[in-house]
């Protein structure tokens, strides 16, 4: 099991390598370099800006570049961000357990509608149950997220005024008031977010299930007399799961891009409105953070799945 | 059995039902395109579908004739109003008419969705095929590009590259063109991959087959074997992924421009005016609703003719 682990984490190591050579890349090739307004600014002198450069290492050959910037991100030495004067490793560090509380929630919400929806559906194919939850799924899945958003505001904050369509950290109630107010601004990302990975996520399950239920083994088991449950759940779910987990684990960089969309319409502060107003503000050391934490929260889920992966499937074994 | 399943249950009529329209369709020639017609016009919502973008497509290429209102015609008296006779879908917070906005920026949303298709559909296929017929290390390094590319954080890398290259494209090719170029390279630079599996499946499954073989044992070079006897024939799920990008690609233009990054603020796109309108959705909701719901009909109306070509292309389905 260790060793698995080690080992999927070692085929991790190049991925992790090369998203942040992607990264590197398209700063250097990005027009314009920190010092540009060095070089307009009239009160310093060409000589000190050139010093400056040489100093930062960016008349260096591109390589050396890469490999200082690496050394220092390894060692978490993130850079400073212009806008807020704080250093990026402490912005992320305040700002990701909002995300990923909003993302977590909504997560577990999605797996809670795609799981049963799915499974009921592809065991009955082409029942009114099914041809309802499959037209549900399609209209889910083609409503982008910010349109949701902006749907659920107009009609709970708006019309009818239930909750709250602002993300506040500093909800003056205490006690059971504060946590009651604390899930209640959530409700709507975390819905938005879940609902939308349920809808796709639910034709993932749908057509998963579909694939295995018509196989010999399930004819097998019910021919044996088992109950149906034990028939769906045992037989059926767990084998179907295999090819779901999968394309959980791929489409998690959409989850991603869902969450910098949902945070910044309810004004979640997360990382991804960081992003957004870092990218805003031309500050550039908190975008590259921002997206360098996305590049690695893509990785752990495709470890997770990796691991869930074999212990649905018995045939991969954890040697 | 497995696999066999049609993703939809029109594709599935009972026989009796069937007979007068095989009996029709029995003309002396049938060729692939008017069976996977034949198909296809069984499965009701995607001809519905269908229908309706091509509606679509005709009101945003030839509506500012029949509605020649000027997109930025400024009307302080008349803003923030809700549909009326002489603005059907209202106005925005200028006064300006929305239904012209909104026909103006069908053609942006549309052409960039088709646009980033092309691009996504010509590398993938290229990426694919190569890797699909090559045996060496060239396959294996294709691989774990792909995987690589699965596992990049879009959406932030998309806002990052925007970000970064604007200034310069917009200065080399125009304000409207250079951010159309940019957001069609970006977004179909980084959905290449679906398209560039698939071609590779198919092209490993392929050029095992008896009549590829016939045609290498008949002298054909490799070229040959590629273009004209496995391409095509590889080509009918890449048509239903081609489908499916180019409604990825407009909820992502969306995205982009109602994060406020995309199109500038005159040339109104459909996720541009949602960006626009989110301020105004207590006073002026129809604003918001009219944007979204043109986004969310658009992409519903792609994913349910992917579904209907996705049942017409598959040859295992025998009708």
């Amino acid at each position: 099991m260790f060793n698995y682990l080690v080992r999927r984490l070692f085929i991790a190591l190049p991925s992790l390598l090369g998203i942040s050579l992607i990264l590197f890349t398209v700063l250097a090739l990005a027009p314009g370099d920190p010092f540009s307004e060095l070089a307009n600014d009239p009160s310093i002198p060409p000589a000190v800006a050139a010093a400056l450069r040489h100093k930062f290492g960016l008349d260096d050959p591109i390589y050396l570049r890469y490999f200082h910037w690496l050394v220092a991100m390894l060692h978490g030495d993130w850079g400073y961000s212009f806008a807020s004067r704080v250093d990026v490793s402490t912005l992320i560090l305040q700002r990701l357990p909002t995300t990923l509380y909003v993302l977590g929630a909504s997560q577990i919400l999605a797996l809670c509608v795609a799981l049963p929806v799915g499974v009921y559906a592809g065991v009955r194919p082409y029942s009114l149950g099914d041809q309802i939850a499959s037209t549900l799924a399609l209209i889910g899945f083609s409503i982008p997220t910010f349109f949701t958003g902006l749907v659920l505001i107009l009609i709970f904050s708006i019309w009818l005024d239930w909750l709250p369509f602002v993300y506040r950290t500093d909800i003056s109630a205490t006690g059971f008031a504060w946590y009651w107010a604390y899930i209640k601004e959530a409700i709507m990302p975390v819905a938005v977010l879940g609902l939308f990975q349920g809808a796709v996520w639910t034709r993932f399950v749908r057509a998963s299930v579909l694939d295995v239920v018509r196989l010999d083994y399930v004819t097998t088991a019910r021919a044996k007399g088992l109950a149906e449950h034990t028939v769906v759940l045992k037989h059926i779910t767990r084998n179907a799961m295999i090819p779901v987990v999968t394309l959980v684990a791929l489409s998690m960089p959409i989850v991603f891009g869902g969450a910098v969309v949902t945070e910044q319409i309810f004004r979640v502060p997360g990382i991804g409105s960081l992003l957004i107003s870092a990218i805003l503000n031309n500050d550039t050391p908190v975008i590259m953070g921002v997206t360098f934490i996305f590049s690695c929260l893509v990785i752990v889920f495709n470890l997770i799945a990796d691991l869930l992966y074999g212990w649905l499937d018995p045939r991969i074994s954890y040697r | 059995m497995a696999g066999s399943t049609p993703a939809s249950p029109t594709a599935e009529v009972p026989l009796a039902a069937a007979a007068p329209l095989i009996a029709a369709a029995a003309a002396p020639r049938k060729t692939l395109g008017g069976e996977a017609w034949r198909r296809f016009r069984r499965h009701r919502l995607a001809v519905a579908s269908a229908l309706v973008l091509a509606l679509m497509t005709f009101a945003v290429l030839f509506g500012s004739l029949i509605w020649p209102v000027p997109i930025n015609a400024i009307d302080f008296a008349a803003h923030l109003q809700g549909p009326s006779l002489a603005h059907p879908l209202g106005t925005d917070d200028l006064g300006q008419d929305l239904l012209a906005r909104m026909l103006y920026g069908g053609r942006i949303s549309l052409a960039v969705g088709f646009a980033s298709m092309v691009i996504a559909v010509l590398v993938g296929t290229l990426v694919g095929a190569v890797a699909g017929s090559s045996r060496s290390a060239t396959d294996t390094g294709l691989v774990w590009l792909i995987d690589l590319f699965l596992s990049l954080p879009q959406l932030p890398l998309l806002l990052l590259l925007i970000y970064l290259f604007r200034a310069s494209l917009r200065k080399l090719a125009g304000l409207e063109i250079g951010t159309f170029i940019l957001i069609v390279v970006v977004i179909g630079g980084f959905r290449w991959m679906s398209v560039a599996r698939l071609v590779r499946a198919e092209f490993l499954s392929l050029r095992e087959k008896e009549f590829v073989e016939a045609a290498r044992a008949l002298g054909a070079p490799q070229w040959r074997l590629v273009m004209h006897h496995i391409l095509p024939n590889a080509f009918g799920p890449v048509i239903v992924a081609a489908t499916i990008e180019v409604a990825n690609a407009i909820i992502a233009e969306s995205t982009l421009s109602f994060l406020g990054l995309g199109f500038p603020p005159d040339v109104p796109s459909w996720g541009r005016i949602l960006y626009d309108a989110q301020d105004y959705l207590d006073i002026a909701p129809h604003w918001a609703l009219f944007a979204g719901g043109a986004i969310f009909l658009t992409v519903m109306a792609i994913n349910y003719v992917g579904d209907g070509l996705r049942d017409a292309l598959d040859p295992r389905r025998v009708l």
